[in-house]
């Protein structure tokens, strides 16, 4: 086997609720495109209620790049437009009818399409937004020359969906996916977890470097997968996508249409039988309630515990997620909690006694267990933050919003999901993943 | 417990904003969350938070305190009566004397700083920080036992006010809150903090049977009197006069292994003021100018505070440096600075507490060179690359 990259930072949540290996139906009633999944989207609306979609077509474009455009998922009408507070796009609902219709796309092998083609193919199919960027992890620019798209080919954070399940059978549409994104740039590099029983899909990729990596949590997330290979220097573009994610962008050139099928583990303690379903992007969970979740107060989570958003009973899959995760509300007083010796409680520190069993799962809730207070305690996000960078220190810089701080310590490389643990293991309750969103925002706005 | 949780539902709506008494909403806010874990649930970014928060982080530091408080306690009533010269005084009997001199110390420490720590959050609005209820422990445990109860509030008002809130409170400051306290009455009241009457329970206004001086090892050391300096298993058990806390090095070495095992302190900052420690009195055996400079390595460390100060002191996370690097430097230069000012300053006996006060002004410094030095690396990598 070829070199192994050796993540030796961070920290696997043992959570109950793993998916089982069974892939089950689910179909919803109404779909919804997000504006809110897309980091810094300023969005123009293009279509209203009651206008009729087929799969593949605009809802709303990017105002700063029109040629980005999202697309529904699915066949029906525009049911509902939801907005919130200034006016503020949320979500365009869409309610699906039969026979499922799809916008044409040209289909073809992108081996033989030219650059200009299959990125015009993907910008209006509304796939391009799949490819995300580093510097500042939004919508990869269209414009932009990346030095090399990565694509992360396993999920670490907690009960992340298993990629090798989900590729399983797909060679055709992964290797298409492939070959376009070849095309983009002029290297790709497929991260693939290393050790035994990786999909041959994974394996057998053509035209595209395979680097193996090791280690936990966020071995997995494509920042740090980009810092240990090829960091982003000033000036620097890299592209980065979801191996997951590459199925889309192969149908779309195998098929000639967009067909967001996904398969999404159901995760966490809330869930009756954990385990895999097949449905489409943007689906609604409305109809998951009675028939695969247990009846109690339960956050939905589309996503994983540690970056995925909260969406309600009534919320919709999220473009980038193939989990949905449901935990326990933790809206509780505990008696003395903060003094008791905890052989239950889920934590990174060696303060309880649950860190006597090794191996014991956890069924976590979402209270915050204490207050937010400043800064106190040090190194502790550098144990769960495989990267040369001094984490509280670029977290000053942004909250004194010092742009020459920010770009010396390190912000073109970071996302706020590489951050995430940084935020769970805070014993001061800082919300981290938000001050580092907060951070790019203010580097693209005073660099654009 | 149900009970206590509904009569503060009832009252809660008085303490928040348009009730009666919203003007203590900080002080509500303290004793609650003292009892209870808040309600509170996560809203953005990650879901779910591990269970260390700040009131289990600072009641670890606590617990690890105890031990060096019990034999304390114990220890002031054993030198107290030794002094009088009677050996043969009950266990319950030294614990109870020894009590009814510590503990007023402990309750003037605690009463002074959180009652300064509450006016200060309720002026700003914040909640109550939990640092002080480790500063509060440290105070008395540094404190010579005869100090004057009013000379504890003072100085804990000082190293409260001018030390940790005119920077902003918990996690701004730069100088640990108790050092300071101690260098308060350090250089305004030296007359009560030196000498060999201070340290022994009376001994200030009293008298001693004869042959008990009250000296402590420090105080044989600096005079050259290096032979009567106590025996090796006195010094590291702690039947010696001393400050309340810092004579027996076993109670700290068990605070410092739980420190260790919870993470809570950092191994990395001991350590390299152990090795610090150790290298510099090293350096003074080769040297050997003179008696105090002779003294073994394994003696200098277990005499005076210098094992209590690298463990619970030079340990504090807000005042000592901030990266992992910078903690090998900054301890490495405690425990040299500890026993240069030791030995070379006989006007400073306990040269730990200038060591590291010294050393938390610097600790900003190494951390900048360290971060820098992280900034350089990646400037070089840019660099490469409009070259190439």
């Amino acid at each position: 086997m070829p070199e192994v990259i050796k993540i030796k930072r961070g920290l696997d949540l043992p959570l109950v609720g793993e998916a089982e290996k069974v892939v089950s139906g689910y179909t919803a009633m109404t779909y919804a495109v997000k504006p809110t999944d897309f980091a810094g989207l300023i969005p123009r609306l293009l279509v209203k209620e009651g206008d009729n979609v087929k799969a593949g077509s605009p809802l709303f474009i990017d105002k700063s790049d029109e040629r980005v455009v999202f697309t529904s998922p699915v066949s029906g009408r525009i049911v509902e437009i939801v907005r919130g507070e200034k006016r503020k796009l949320l979500e365009v609902r869409i309610e699906k009818s039969e026979p499922e219709a799809y916008e044409p796309f040209r289909a073809g092998d992108p081996s033989k399409m030219s650059p200009e083609e299959i990125k015009e193919e993907l910008l209006k199919s509304g796939l391009w937004p799949l490819i995300r960027q580093r510097p500042y992890a939004i919508v990869a620019r269209p414009e932009g020359k990346p030095k090399a798209i990565h694509i992360s080919a396993f999920d670490t954070s907690p009960l992340a969906p298993d990629y090798d399940l989900i590729l399983q059978g797909r060679e055709a549409e992964f290797q298409a996916g492939l070959d376009a994104l070849r095309k983009l740039a002029p290297k790709v590099h497929l991260n693939v977890r290393a050790g035994e029983g990786i999909s041959k899909v994974l394996l057998n990729a053509k035209g595209v470097q395979i680097n193996f990596f090791e280690g936990p949590h966020p071995a997995g997330n494509p920042g740090i997968q980009i810092h240990h290979l090829d960091p982003i220097n000033k000036g620097e573009v890299a592209w980065y996508l979801r191996a997951t994610d590459v199925l889309f962008i192969g149908r779309l050139f195998l098929e000639g249409k967009y067909s967001p099928e996904k398969v999404v583990a159901l995760t966490g303690g809330g869930v009756k039988k954990p385990q895999y379903l097949r449905m489409l992007a943007g689906a609604s969970v409305e109809n998951m309630a009675k028939q695969f979740l247990k009846a109690d107060d339960y956050r939905i989570i589309s996503g994983n515990v540690l970056t995925g958003s909260h969406i309600g009973h009534h919320g919709y899959l999220g473009f980038y997620d193939w989990q949905i995760t449901v935990i326990k509300e933790g809206k509780y007083h505990e008696f003395f909690g903060w003094a008791l010796p905890g052989a239950d409680k889920l934590t990174a520190s060696r303060t309880f006694l649950s860190r006597l069993f090794p191996g014991k799962k956890f069924d976590p809730d979402t209270n915050m267990h204490g207050g937010e207070r400043a800064f106190v305690l040090t190194g502790q996000y550098e144990k769960v933050l495989p990267m040369d960078i001094y984490p509280v220190y670029l977290l000053k810089a942004i909250l004194a919003q010092n742009i020459d701080k920010m770009e010396q310590l390190g912000i073109y490389e970071v996302a706020e999901e590489d951050f995430a643990l940084c935020e769970f293991v805070c014993a001061s309750k800082i919300e981290v993943q938000q001050i580092i969103r907060k951070g790019l925002d203010l580097m693209y706005k005073e660099m654009s | 417990m149900k009970a206590l949780r509904n009569f503060l539902d009832k009252i809660k709506p008085q303490f928040e904003k348009g009730g009666k008494y919203e003007k203590f909403h900080s002080t509500f806010d303290a004793f609650e969350t003292f009892l209870f874990v808040p309600d509170k649930v996560t809203h953005t970014g990650s879901h779910i938070r591990d269970a260390l928060d700040m009131k289990r982080t600072m009641s670890m530091v606590i617990i690890a305190l105890i031990p060096t408080l019990l034999f304390g306690i114990w220890n002031t009533g054993y030198q107290y009566f030794l002094s009088q010269g009677m050996t043969q005084v009950g266990f319950w009997e030294i614990v109870w004397t020894g009590l009814l001199k510590v503990l007023p110390i402990v309750i003037v420490s605690y009463v002074t700083g959180l009652s300064i720590e509450f006016a200060f959050a309720q002026a700003r609005g914040h909640e109550v920080n939990e640092g002080f209820l480790v500063s509060g422990m440290l105070i008395p445990l540094i404190m010579p036992v005869n100090i004057p109860l009013w000379m504890v509030a003072v100085a804990t008002a000082f190293a409260v006010i001018l030390g940790k809130e005119a920077f902003g409170g918990t996690g701004m400051n730069v100088f640990n809150p108790a050092l300071l306290a101690r260098a308060f009455i350090f250089f305004a009241y030296p007359g009560d903090i030196t000498g060999d009457k201070v340290w022994v329970a009376g001994l200030t206004h009293g008298e001693a049977v004869d042959g008990f001086s009250g000296a402590t090892p420090l105080a044989h050391a600096a005079s050259y009197h290096t032979e009567l300096i106590p025996p090796l298993h006195d010094l590291f058990l702690g039947f010696i006069p001393g400050s309340i806390g810092e004579t027996s090095k076993l109670a700290i070495l068990i605070g410092a292994a739980l420190l260790i095992i919870t993470g809570i302190g950092s191994w990395k900052i001991m350590v390299s003021a152990l090795t610090g420690g150790i290298t510099m009195s090293l350096i003074f055996n080769l040297v050997g100018a003179n008696p105090y400079m002779q003294i073994s390595p394994l003696t200098q460390i277990m005499m005076g505070s210098f094992l209590f100060g690298i463990v619970y002191m030079a340990t504090d996370p807000v005042s000592a440096a901030q990266t992992e690097k910078g903690k090998y430097i900054y301890g490495f230069l405690i425990g040299l600075f500890s026993l240069m000012i030791r030995v070379f300053n006989p006007a400073y006996p306990e040269g730990t507490m200038l060591a590291i006060l010294l050393m938390n002004t610097f600790a900003p410094l190494i951390d900048h060179y360290v971060v820098e030095a992280n900034i350089k690396r990646r400037m070089k990598r840019s660099a490469k690359l409009t070259n190439a």
